[in-house]
């Protein structure tokens, strides 16, 4: 066979297997959107679950997903931020850095189960910090910062070497040079790289189920003082969230509609993971465009 | 009359781990005008040039001795602070390097983190560097463009007018024009010619023409060693050296 019908070929069989996957893909996301959107309403995404009786929402679960994101990232994207700097810009090449990047590797192949238990065990047991919000927090920034860390670090790493010294030829300081020249720079990719994490955070059920519990205690949207029991803030109730509580109701679920509510809460994790995701490439597009292009 | 030295180098080695890519310098530089450096790929030259401003500190396992003085002060002493040292002697790098900001902010840059908050200092700086870096006319009607929108060549200016906003004393250009066309280039030669009453100005060069254009001073390197330095139009018409000759007639290299 000559070149030319080789390359034909190759070609081939990759379009073919590049096509399987899109179909793959639009074939779930289609079946989990068209069962799952009819169920979607207003009234659906805002009314608290109901046991025992049919009509139940997912209000108190969504807020807590985004609730439980946010203390997510605020915890773990500073600590990212700064491990990911020192590897790319200061830590010396040797064998203890080889060890904390061999030590973030094999975190972030830690399955999100164990990183659960691993939660529970420490933090709601040993710290006495019961399922709480707080308790999942802490799990899924063990389950993130892995990711995350990388992501900032090879961002950074991205960013020619030749901006690095244009910096310091100027007598910019290491510091400056790459807190307001290097970071900057990077910070398309970095979001990015939250963006991703933030969907994948949103969807987790695992690493949940036994830190931040099972159980939606009813919130009182009123109050807003985080040191209240009902309070949606407050830092020390157990939160079910979307994914956990989509698990749950097929696992244990008696109310009469469990079907359509599993459905419809699958379809607005879909959706709100899409968005992320979109979102992100959009959101670095941007930003990409706006450092490189005129304003 | 002797003229006054701004730079003085003694017997400067550099290793790269076990590689010695200098082999004992001796050169100095008078004050103002431009002084080449030409030789043969991978003799040293960039090599030399970064030991000027102590960029290859950023480079793991290199090592240097010998004595590097500006102004009589040694450069490599521990009381040497290297951030100082590069605010007066700045760098022009091959590959134009604009960050990505505005070509205002990439200008003023430097004045602002050395604390420079007066707006009318720093507009004035702006225009006088670029006209010095002869790209004023190209982009006045535009200063809060991205910089990274110019061209290859505007780009480079706009990068020499980076430097010359901080007023150094002198500036390292490595091969500052072989990545430009040639129209480019002759602006920046130029320019060049316009800066050197005030500044110091030491160049790296591959283009012959380009040496004995515009330096008043080259000296020839080859494999890590000094050969032969002189005023250009000696080295150029009469040198006395047979390997700059035979460099400088393309016998090798
Ligand atoms: N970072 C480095 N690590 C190890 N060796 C290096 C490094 N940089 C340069 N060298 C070596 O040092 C020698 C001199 O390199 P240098 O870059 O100074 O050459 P040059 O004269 O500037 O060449 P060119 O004209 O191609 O730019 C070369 O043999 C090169 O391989
Ligand atoms: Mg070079």
């Amino acid at each position: 066979m000559n070149t030319k019908k080789v390359n034909k070929l190759a070609l081939a069989v990759i379009k073919l297997i590049a096509a399987v996957v899109v179909v793959i893909l639009a074939f779930l996301l289609g079946k989990i959107l068209l069962s799952g959107l009819p169920h979607v309403s207003w009234h659906f995404l805002t009314t608290p679950s109901r046991s025992f009786t049919a009509g139940g929402g997912i209000g108190i679960q969504l807020f807590n997903s985004f609730y439980l994101l946010i203390l997510t990232l605020l915890i773990s994207f500073p600590l990212s931020l700064g491990a990911g700097i020192y590897l790319a810009e200061y830590a010396p090449k040797n064998r203890v850095t080889e060890g904390v990047r061999m030590a973030i590797e094999v975190l972030s192949s830690l399955p999100s189960v164990v990183v659960g238990l691993f939660g529970f065990l420490l933090f709601v047991v040993q710290f006495k910090m019961g399922f709480s919000i707080i308790s999942g927090a802490i799990a899924l920034t063990f389950f993130n910062l892995p990711l995350l860390t990388r992501n900032v670090e090879d961002s950074l790493n991205n960013v020619p070497k030749l901006q690095r010294e244009a910096g310091l030829a100027l007598g910019l300081s290491k510091w400056h040079t790459v807190t307001k020249i290097i970071l900057p720079e990077a910070l398309p990719g970095i979001l990015t790289g939250i963006v991703l994490c933030a969907g994948r955070v949103f969807g987790e059920a695992a690493a949940l189920i036994y830190t931040a519990g099972q159980s939606a205690t009813n919130i009182d949207f009123s109050n807003w003082n985080p040191f209240d029991e009902s309070s949606p803030l407050n830092l020390f109730r157990p939160a079910e969230t979307l994914a956990v509580h989509i698990w749950k109701i097929n696992s244990e679920g008696i109310m009469p509609d469990a079907e359509q509510i599993s459905a419809g809460a699958s379809a607005v994790l879909i959706v709100a993971v899409l968005i992320f995701n979109l979102s992100a490439r959009y959101l670095g597009n941007r930003l990409y465009k706006r450092l490189t292009a005129s304003k | 009359m002797e003229k006054e030295k701004i730079i003085t180098s003694q017997n400067v080695h550099l290793y790269y781990g076990e590689k010695e890519a200098l082999k004992g310098i001796d050169l100095d530089f008078p004050k103002n005008g431009i002084h080449a450096l030409i030789g043969p790929s991978g003799c040293g030259k960039s090599t030399y040039l970064r030991c000027l401003n102590r960029m290859n500190d950023l480079i793991d396992n290199v090592k240097i001795t010998g004595a590097i003085k500006l102004d009589d002060e040694d450069i490599y002493s521990p009381k040497m602070d290297t951030v100082e040292l590069r605010k007066r002697v700045g760098m022009v790098f091959q590959q134009p390097n604009p960050f990505p900001f505005s070509i205002y902010e990439n200008v003023v840059y430097g004045l602002r983190i050395a604390g420079v908050k007066d707006k009318n200092l720093l507009d004035e700086r702006v225009e006088t560097s670029l006209k010095q870096a002869a790209v004023w006319d190209d982009v006045k009607d535009d200063l809060h463009k991205s910089a990274l929108a110019l061209s290859g060549g505007q780009q480079q200016r706009v990068c020499i007018a980076r430097v010359l906003a901080v007023k150094p004393e002198v500036i390292l250009l490595d091969e500052p024009t072989s990545a430009l066309d040639p129209v480019s280039s002759n602006k920046v030669e130029e320019m060049l010619l316009t800066l050197k009453n005030e500044y110091t100005c030491i160049i790296v060069t591959h283009n012959m023409q380009q040496a004995s254009r515009i330096s008043d001073t080259t000296s020839f390197f080859l494999n890590g060693n000094l050969i032969e330095t002189g005023p250009t139009k000696q080295i150029f018409v009469n040198p006395t050296k047979k390997e700059t000759d035979d460099y400088l007639s393309g016998r090798f290299g």
